[in-house]
């Protein structure tokens, strides 16, 4: 039994080609070692974790590598398969600032994916604290892009009204979720109800994208099997971005979070499907966070599908692994083709946050960056999920009238790229916001440090 | 294996500013034939020459300003303004009046302002007024429809052209017996001059609501305005507010004093209601943008539309109202500005 069915009500948001068939069409593909590893210590903003391996020593799958800093939001990082630490040096990888070297530690993989013995292997504990700790240590993050450490997110001060597993996968292209929950939906459920016990959430609320018929069933037979009072499934309508965090809040609950602050901050936790099974993982199998669903996909591959990676894999071998490119392929996406970043090479790994691979043909993404002047149809205001006035940000961006900018709420938009992609006009608009932002936060930065100068000179002043 | 590098999002555009405009002249396309049908070829030979006015000026202006001309002349945007302003003339005027409609609307309220996207005022209105006050002679050349049980034999296709580029008319016909008084005109003259409303409407040019053939092609105007709102290309907002600005106003008159004042059934399917609401008045450039702000902006083209043809000098008033509110977008624009998500 479907309990919520969702009407649209959300702001804005736009209908796209899913384009999720090619990728769905076959089993995950499992077991699929890669050759080398390239494992990122900073797989997130925040503090990095520090590697814990020398080079010429031997992992085993499971080990840690790096540990996670003691201060501020941070998890571990661990090989995610046996083999030899050939290097801990600075490699290409995709952070949220684009691709920038950052340091790694590169395992050179043996193929018999020894796991760590059953003794090593911290049993799941039974108090809060140390289960958080646990996951720490696991380097459990949320899966569904942000990546931000799931223990820190759980540790809100706020009490927990609804526990909100989000399955909506709306950007195009990605299916990795709705994979894992057609085939580890009890999993899914599993770990739902864990992070719902850790937050003592009295509701659980699954959301699930319309068009995903068949994951809609897999997670109501799981959920039934359950009979936990605590879970409800929600059928929400296939809109771009509904998945998005605070939309999916809005879709369920009505209530807007208000600019600036965070859902956690009103007792909303959002986790994605995938989080939860990393933490079903974690307590059943005390397996940390090795691999993730990485949807490979696009008229550029030769063999779409969902492979279960290793984390760390490059993404040129991940494409061997999925038959190779095929003649045509021109870009290369790391995410949906909404969000993703196009990568230089594929000698990036696949990190944490890496949920799909878009092998792209010239048909498939914007070739032609012309733009024609803005002809003020408002289409991109009715597509914003935030509500913002794209236009009105377009002349402000222009004009670099930054305090325009900031009354027009630029620090709002998510960047989800509607304004861009129902533009008439072609106006690369989201490119243009994402500048805006960094100068506007830098500028804030600024302004907090003149303050502080100022402030210390007064002191001193104050003294003499 | 080196990639292209390209900022998000990647996913191509759903649409494009010259898929937009050819819908908007789709849209035409059955109203265009319907007034073909029952008032001759005046509009398609009018449409050409506004376009040839239009273009051409739009090319000449380009290249002064030093812009390139392809990607303009190719968004089709032009040919809009040429539609609608063919639309606003009158079928039976010699060939510079288009022309000069067309060079008027790209030069004076499109190009001067920076071409597409810039101009404050709707480029085939001003065309249209200019004309209206520079040559008030030409522009009353209005023509009845061709019906069975009316009196007359309109121009053949080489008749009209010989006409429009000539000024030569078929022996034994003069302009005065080819051209009649537009049915809004009809109205305003017969109510000054004392009759009442239901008795100048039973006259042989009127219909069920409007004037005889005037309001077939009002019908399908209507339908291309609906394949505009299917198509996404406008929305509802401005077309409903436009109506009724108009409508509301003409019944609440019409019901205190119904023999001086038009029904609203006549109102709406006379003179340029339907084509103001749904093609003129939606032009996005010209409109307000916000969804509060289009509903005051179509409201006012309106009620500023019933004012003036109620009391004013000129039978139809759409083009002076939707100047008029092109005029207030930036402050109806400033005001109705929505709240931002999350923001109180």
């Amino acid at each position: 039994m479907v309990d919520y069915v969702f009407e649209r009500h959300l702001s804005g948001g736009i209908l796209l080609p899913a384009n999720k068939t090619a990728s769905t069409s076959r089993q995950i593909h499992r077991g699929f070692i890669p050759s080398r590893l390239v494992l990122a210590v900073r797989q997130h903003r925040g503090p990095a974790a520090v590697p814990c391996v020398q080079i010429g020593e031997r992992v085993l799958k499971g080990q840690t590598i790096a540990t996670a800093a003691t201060v501020g939001p941070s998890a571990a990082v661990h090989a995610s398969s046996s083999g030899w630490v050939r290097a801990i040096e600075e490699h290409p990888v995709l952070t949220s600032d684009g691709v920038a070297p950052s340091l790694c530690v590169v395992i050179e993989t043996d193929g018999r994916d020894e796991r760590l013995p059953e003794t090593a292997r911290p049993v799941w504990p039974t108090r809060r604290a140390d289960q958080l700790k646990a996951m720490r240590t696991a380097g459990i993050v949320g899966l569904g892009g942000a990546v931000y450490p799931t223990a820190t997110k759980l540790a809100t001060p706020v009490k927990c009204k609804t526990l909100i597993v989000n399955g909506a996968e709306c950007e195009p292209y990605i299916s990795c979720d709705d994979m894992l929950m057609r085939e580890r939906a009890a999993d899914v459920v599993a770990g739902a109800l864990l992070l719902a016990d850790l937050l003592a959430a009295p509701l659980c609320i699954l959301a699930i994208e319309r068009d995903k018929l068949r994951a809609i069933q897999a997670v109501e037979a799981a959920a039934h099997e359950r009979g936990d009072p605590r879970l409800k499934l929600a059928e929400v309508p296939t809109i771009y971005p509904a998945g998005g965090e605070r939309q999916l809040v809005e879709l369920l609950t009505g209530e807007e979070v208000p600019s600036g602050r965070f859902p956690t901050e009103f007792g909303y936790v959002c986790q994605n499907v995938g989080t939860a099974y990393a933490m079903q993982r974690l307590r059943a199998e005390r397996e940390p966070l090795l691999s993730r669903i990485v949807t490979v996909t696009g008229g550029g591959v030769q063999t779409p599908q969902n492979v279960e990676t290793p984390l760390g894999t490059p993404i040129g071998e991940l494409i061997e692994c999925c038959g190779g490119y095929k003649p045509g392929a021109l870009r290369l996406i790391a995410g949906g083709s909404m969000m993703g970043a196009a990568l230089p090479d594929d000698n990036v790994p696949i990190t944490k946050a890496t949920n799909c691979v878009i092998v792209a043909t010239a048909i498939e993404v914007r070739r032609d960056d012309s733009e024609w002047p803005c002809i003020r149809c408002g289409d991109c205001a009715v597509a914003c999920p935030s509500r913002l006035l794209p236009q009105e940000l377009l002349i402000a961006t222009t004009s670099g009238d930054y305090a325009a900018l900031e009354t027009l709420g630029l620090a709002d938009c998510i960047e989800c790229g509607c304004c861009d992609v129902i533009c008439p006009s072609h106006i690369a608009l989201t490119e243009r916001f994402r500048i805006g932002k960094r100068t506007l936060a830098e500028r804030e930065r600024e302004r907090a440090h003149l303050e502080q100068a100022a402030a210390r000179d007064q002191a001193q002043n104050d003294e003499i | 294996m080196r990639f292209e590098q390209t900022p998000a999002p990647h996913a191509p555009p759903l649409v494009s500013v010259p898929v937009v405009m050819r819908r908007v002249l789709f849209a035409l396309v059955p109203a265009a034939l319907c007034y073909t049908w029952f008032f001759g070829y005046g509009l398609l030979i009018n449409f050409v020459l506004v376009a040839v006015g239009a273009l051409l000026t739009e090319a000449a202006v380009l290249r002064l300003r030093g812009r390139g001309t392809r990607r303009a002349l190719r968004d089709y945007s032009a040919l809009v303004t040429a539609a609608l302003l063919s639309f606003a003339l009158p079928p039976l005027v010699p060939f510079w009046v288009p022309v000069l409609g067309g060079g008027i609307a790209i030069l004076l309220a499109k190009q001067i302002y920076g071409g597409l996207g810039k101009n404050l005022f709707n480029p085939a209105m001003v065309g249209y007024v200019v004309l209206l006050i520079s040559f008030p002679v030409e522009m009353t050349q209005w023509v009845p429809p061709q019906m069975g049980d009316i009196d007359y034999r309109g121009l053949a296709f080489l008749e009209q052209l010989d006409y429009t580029f000539l000024g030569h008319l078929p022996a034994s016909i003069d302009v005065d017996a080819l051209t009649r008084a537009t049915p809004l005109d009809i109205v305003k003259e017969g109510v000054r001059a004392g009759r009442s409303f239901v008795e100048i409407r039973s006259g042989a040019l009127f219909g069920d609501f409007g004037g005889r053939g005037w309001e077939w092609v009002a019908n399908l105007i209507f339908l291309g305005g609906l394949y505009l709102l299917y198509a996404g290309v406008i929305r509802w907002h401005i077309p409903v507010a436009v109506l009724a600005g108009l409508l509301v106003p003409a019944a609440v008159f019409s019901f205190i004093d119904p023999a001086h004042y038009a029904s609203p059934g006549f109102h709406l399917f006379s003179g340029a209601s339907m084509l103001g609401a749904f093609f003129i008045a939606t032009d996005p450039v010209s409109a307000a943008a916000t969804v509060r702000g289009r509903f005051i902006y179509g409201a006012g083209i309106g009620l500023m539309t019933f004012v003036l043809r109620t009391w004013g000098s000129y039978p139809d008033g759409l083009a002076f109202a939707v100047l008029l509110l092109n005029a207030a977008v930036p402050l109806i624009d400033r005001y109705t500005r929505p709240r931002i998500y999350g923001q109180r």
